[in-house]
């Protein structure tokens, strides 16, 4: 079997379909201008904005927009920030008329964050759950940030969500993949007779190996921010990035050996010539 | 007449609109979204929205975030 991965291999959320399994936030670069960079440098054609009060007395303040071709990626707004579910309804509104302005295909998705804590910034999963099924309601297309836990990861996806983004450890923690058996999990329960159900690692992954191990687990796609945006140099860890997700999921779809405690030869034994040890 | 913008008190004339407000603020409206008192403003609807006194607006855009 031979997958021609640059072609045919999108990540489909929803009506939405991507290139690229990488989302890539677009928070807490140095500058917009290095943030352009490495999106571009990343491979995504999804980047994740948030939805702020406009400043009204610094008229010259950089707009994101401006650094952004809003024809070549699709926005996904977020709801970060939010510590209740009817906050985050609100954001969710707001995004969805700011992109149907722009006229960015985004406008009919959100990604999900209803958080119930500012220091571990873990979700709310109960306000997650209401708010989700308010914004189905809505007519919105929900992918909700949530911990790692499947049976909440299950609740999200009976109540509408278009798909579940287990964090793989803390925002911004740069831990990665702190609990692969529940994404494991996740992944049983969520793709149980609906294999094409996409599940995403959203959160805490600090670098390459980790978006790769995700992958390998075998979720559809990453989202990241910090571990792009906070690298000493964001445009060489946006080509890791790009790299490390490529090879999670070509190495996901090649499917690994199983682990053994004992090694196994790889040259052969037959016309071996030479002493063994007893 | 006075309203609130972002969390600071602002003097409109009386009978202001939505449209009228950000045009005063010199700000593009593609860009952005309005909430009035909680409820979102359409876009359509800038220039029919007349802004009643203690009326409380939530101008927003679009900034990096993950």
């Amino acid at each position: 079997m031979s997958i021609d991965t640059t072609t045919t291999d999108t990540l489909t959320i929803g009506t939405h379909s991507l290139r690229s399994r990488l989302i890539v936030g677009t928070g807490k670069y140095a500058s917009y201008q290095l943030m352009g960079e490495a999106l571009d440098r990343s491979g995504t054609d999804c980047i994740t904005v948030a939805i702020r009060r406009e400043r009204l007395i610094d008229a010259d303040g950089n707009n994101l927009l401006d650094f952004i071709d809003t024809s070549r990626y699709t926005l996904l707004p977020n709801t970060a920030g939010c510590f209740s579910a009817e906050d985050a309804v609100r954001v969710a509104r707001l995004g969805r008329e700011i992109l149907l302005g722009i006229e960015n295909p985004g406008a009919d998705w959100v990604k999900l964050e209803v958080l119930s804590d500012t220091k571990t910034l873990l979700p709310d999963p109960v306000a997650t759950i209401e708010a989700t099924e308010q914004l189905v309601a809505d007519g919105f297309q929900v992918l909700c940030y949530s911990s790692d836990d499947p049976i909440v990861a299950r609740r999200l996806k009976e109540a509408g969500a278009a798909s579940v983004m287990p964090a793989g450890s803390p925002i911004g923690s740069g831990q990665g993949v702190l609990n692969p058996n529940n994404i494991r999990i996740c992944l049983e329960y969520l793709k149980e007779g609906d294999p094409n159900y996409p599940v995403i690692v959203d959160a805490g992954v600090g670098t390459a190996s980790d978006v790769t191990y995700a992958m390998e687990l075998g979720v559809d796609g990453v989202l990241l921010n910090t571990g792009i945006a906070h690298a000493q140099d964001p445009l060489l860890m946006a080509d890791a990035m790009r790299h490390g997700t490529e090879a999670g999921r070509l190495a996901y779809l090649a499917g690994r050996i199983p682990k053994k405690l004992y090694a196994t030869a790889s040259s052969p034994e037959e016309g071996t010539f030479t002493a063994k040890p007893r | 007449m006075l309203v609130q913008v972002n969390g600071e008190d602002r003097e409109l004339v009386e009978g202001a609109t939505i449209a009228q407000l950000l045009e005063q603020l010199e700000l593009d409206p593609r860009t952005l979204a309005v909430e009035r008192n909680l409820q979102l403003v359409p876009r359509a609807k800038h220039a029919e929205a007349i802004l009643a006194e203690g009326d409380r607006l939530e101008v927003v855009t679009l900034v990096g975030g993950g």
